[in-house]
């Protein structure tokens, strides 16, 4: 690793820092700027217990205070305070449970579309232009196009309410089947279409032909060449895809009724529960920019050759 | 000065050219313009071509289709003024009618059909569907509007003076590149929602509703970024060009250089990432519509009815693979189109 890679790295870390703490400003200050303050939709309160409720909150503090406590109890001890609307439980906690059933339900979504796409991918490039290349391709190009909420709603009325062959509510294990697939279609789908083109691209250099003539034999070539540096672009996807699996999770988990992080999200925007849409928006965005920045890397040490800027 | 000239030059060939060697010179061919040959390859190119046509089909029966329906997207049927409230018209199947229709229809009257039925208002469905797609496609056109203008003017800014304008401009379109976009947009939106809806009121912004105002200002704070970055890297390359240095040598502005010479020479970048962020905005409204925070209602959209349907799924699984089947028929067909768009008007951009 040569310094003008270091410096990259330690460029691109930075970044990530400075991104990090721009989400927890933003969010923080968007969520102040609402009118009222988080308790305007509670019924009808007293003046004083108003006022006790936000002293108990910190609420009655100036604002660049707040933040400054807000910004220390984050960064320091992973703290969001504690959660408006579920008495008594700390937002770091309803996102711990929830995490739990989500990076399940996230991982083995990621493994699926990786393993799938990638062999999908290649087997479309080995095959050009037959028919099931012709195949795989329509059928991705029809993936990608879809919303994954439309996705997982048509999956829930065919297989839970057409054939009843799958579990439709998410609680339980076997009810995570529908929703694995659901989040897993569209990265499937994108790394099929990525794996091919970049297969093909591989397929026509030169190192194949030379290999061909030296008479390596087909499989050698197809997966000791061909595949391994056709891969190479797939990895910057794992970001990105990462990001896709978390905003898809917050409807999938709505649509499965999936007792995941996703859903604890949209439940606390529409309960107004402020600390914890906070602390959501905070812990998911250093997730994809974490994941984002390890894919940067990972391209960057895989291939020297590419310059970036 | 008597020498004589002695090369041997054909001198007929200095002579004027007649009109029968003129003639011949001419191009056979009337000279195609960049325009042309772009459409001319895309006319060529049939996935394009029909997804074209899809386009412009669904966009025409989504403007002239209400005008002529004889029910109204918010009409419910069963209520009407004085009477009381006739539940038959509610969550009606296709092609069925309600209570006081099939009187009518006894009394020999004729009687418009509701063809995906009605929903759990005794709302006609196939116009809600229709509304629903007029209202995705004109904020995907609006929200791409939005987000071509201000990248554009931020991105040319950025190529055309570089230095430390450059550079301030680029490191923050970095770091909003880097932010999560999605969960930005929802946490905006969420707030938004509740901030400008005392700040609209009476106003003819007030209307359309804050949710889609909303969803503009979160695209117009958000997604010009790749736009700019776009843009000034094609700036970058051209302002290196020879006619900018002329004209610069002239006394040109710098605003004047950017809308003259540098911006119609990116204009085919332009149209072509424009047309691929319409898909990506209908995309992110109805992701939003099905969370809750996208149209008010009774104001439907592809999003909100797929949303509005999750209800009744295991009774009405069509309420809900219409819209789907709308929404994924627009964004293909635009992503197919802004494909063929860009193989023919920018093949260096091939992907």
């Amino acid at each position: 690793m040569n310094s003008k890679t270091m410096y990259y790295i330690l460029k691109r870390i930075g970044l990530a820092i400075l991104t990090v703490w721009v989400v927890i400003t933003v969010t923080f200050f968007v969520m102040h700027a609402v009118p009222g303050g988080p308790f305007m939709s509670e019924k009808a309160i007293s003046a004083s217990a108003q006022a006790a409720l936000e002293a108990k909150y910190g609420l009655d503090k100036p604002l660049l205070e707040q933040y400054g406590t807000y910004l220390k109890d984050v960064v320091t001890k992973f703290d969001f305070g504690p959660s408006l609307k579920q008495r008594g439980q700390m937002v770091i906690d309803i996102i711990g449970d929830g995490m739990k059933t989500s990076a399940k339900l996230g991982v083995i979504a990621a493994a699926i579309a990786g393993v799938v796409g990638i062999v999908l991918g290649a087997w479309a490039a080995l095959r050009r232009n037959k028919l099931i290349d012709k195949i795989i391709m329509v059928v991705t190009t029809a993936f990608v196009s879809m919303p994954s909420f439309i996705m997982g709603s048509l999956l829930l009325v065919l297989f839970s309410v057409v054939w009843m062959i799958l579990p439709a509510n998410g609680a339980d294990s076997g009810g995570l089947i529908l929703p694995i697939i659901t989040l897993s279609l569209y990265p499937m789908a994108y790394i099929t279409r990525l794996t091919r083109s970049s297969m093909l691209d591989v397929l026509g250099q030169d190192y194949i032909r030379t290999a061909k003539a030296k008479g390596v034999s087909g499989g050698k070539i197809i997966f000791g060449h061909a595949l391994k540096n056709s891969l190479i672009p797939v990895i910057t996807y794992f970001g990105p895809m990462l990001a896709y699996i978390v905003t898809g999770s917050l409807v999938v988990e709505q649509i499965f009724a999936v007792p995941g992080i996703g859903r604890a999200f949209v439940r606390s925007i529409i309960n107004r529960d402020y600390p914890m849409v906070m602390g959501t928006t905070i812990v998911l965005a250093v997730l994809i920019v974490v994941m984002n920045l390890i894919s940067d890397i990972l391209y960057k040490v895989v291939d020297p050759r590419i310059n970036f800027e | 000065m008597d020498k004589k000239f002695t090369m041997h030059l054909d001198v007929d060939a200095f002579l004027p050219a007649t009109d029968e060697e003129k003639a011949y010179m001419v191009q056979m061919r009337p000279s195609s313009t960049f325009f042309k040959d772009g459409i001319k390859r895309l006319l060529k190119n049939k996935v394009a071509t029909v997804s074209l046509i899809i386009i412009v089909i669904i966009t025409l029966s989504s403007l002239i289709i209400p005008t002529v329906w004889p029910y109204e997207f918010d009409d419910m049927l069963g209520v009407r003024p004085g009477e009381p409230v006739d539940a038959s018209f509610n969550n009606l199947s296709p092609f069925e009618y309600g209570k006081t229709e099939l009187a009518r229809i006894e009394a020999g009257e004729k009687v418009f059909p509701h063809i995906f039925g009605t929903d759990s208002s005794g709302r006609d469905y196939f116009i809600r569907v229709v509304k629903g797609t007029r209202i995705s496609l004109a904020v995907g056109f609006f929200a791409s509007i939005i987000v071509l203008i201000i990248g554009m003017t931020i991105g040319s800014i950025a190529g055309y003076f570089g230095g430390k304008v450059d550079l301030i401009i680029m490191r923050i379109v970095d770091i909003i590149y880097s932010l999560p976009d999605m969960l930005m947009v929802i946490l905006l939106a969420s707030v938004l929602k509740q901030t400008l809806a005392p700040a609209l009121e009476g106003t003819a912004l007030a209307s359309i509703g804050t949710n889609i105002i909303s969803l503009f200002i979160v695209f117009g704070l958000l997604y010009w970024v790749s736009m700019s970055r776009l843009i000034r890297g094609q700036i970058l390359s051209l302002r290196e060009q020879e006619y900018v240095l002329a004209s610069q040598a002239a006394g040109a502005k710098g605003s004047w250089i950017i809308r003259k010479h540098l911006l119609p020479n990116c204009i085919s970048v332009v149209i072509i990432s424009t047309a691929l962020q319409i898909p990506n905005a209908i995309f992110t409204e109805s992701f939003l519509s099905f969370l809750g925070l996208g149209v008010n209602a009774p104001m439907p959209s592809l999003g909100s009815l797929a949303s509005d349907a999750l209800n009744g799924l295991s009774s009405y699984p069509y309420r809900m693979v219409i819209p789907a089947l709308v929404i994924s028929l627009i964004v293909l067909s635009l992503n197919l189109f802004g494909d063929g768009l860009r193989d023919a008007f920018d093949p260096k951009l091939r992907t």
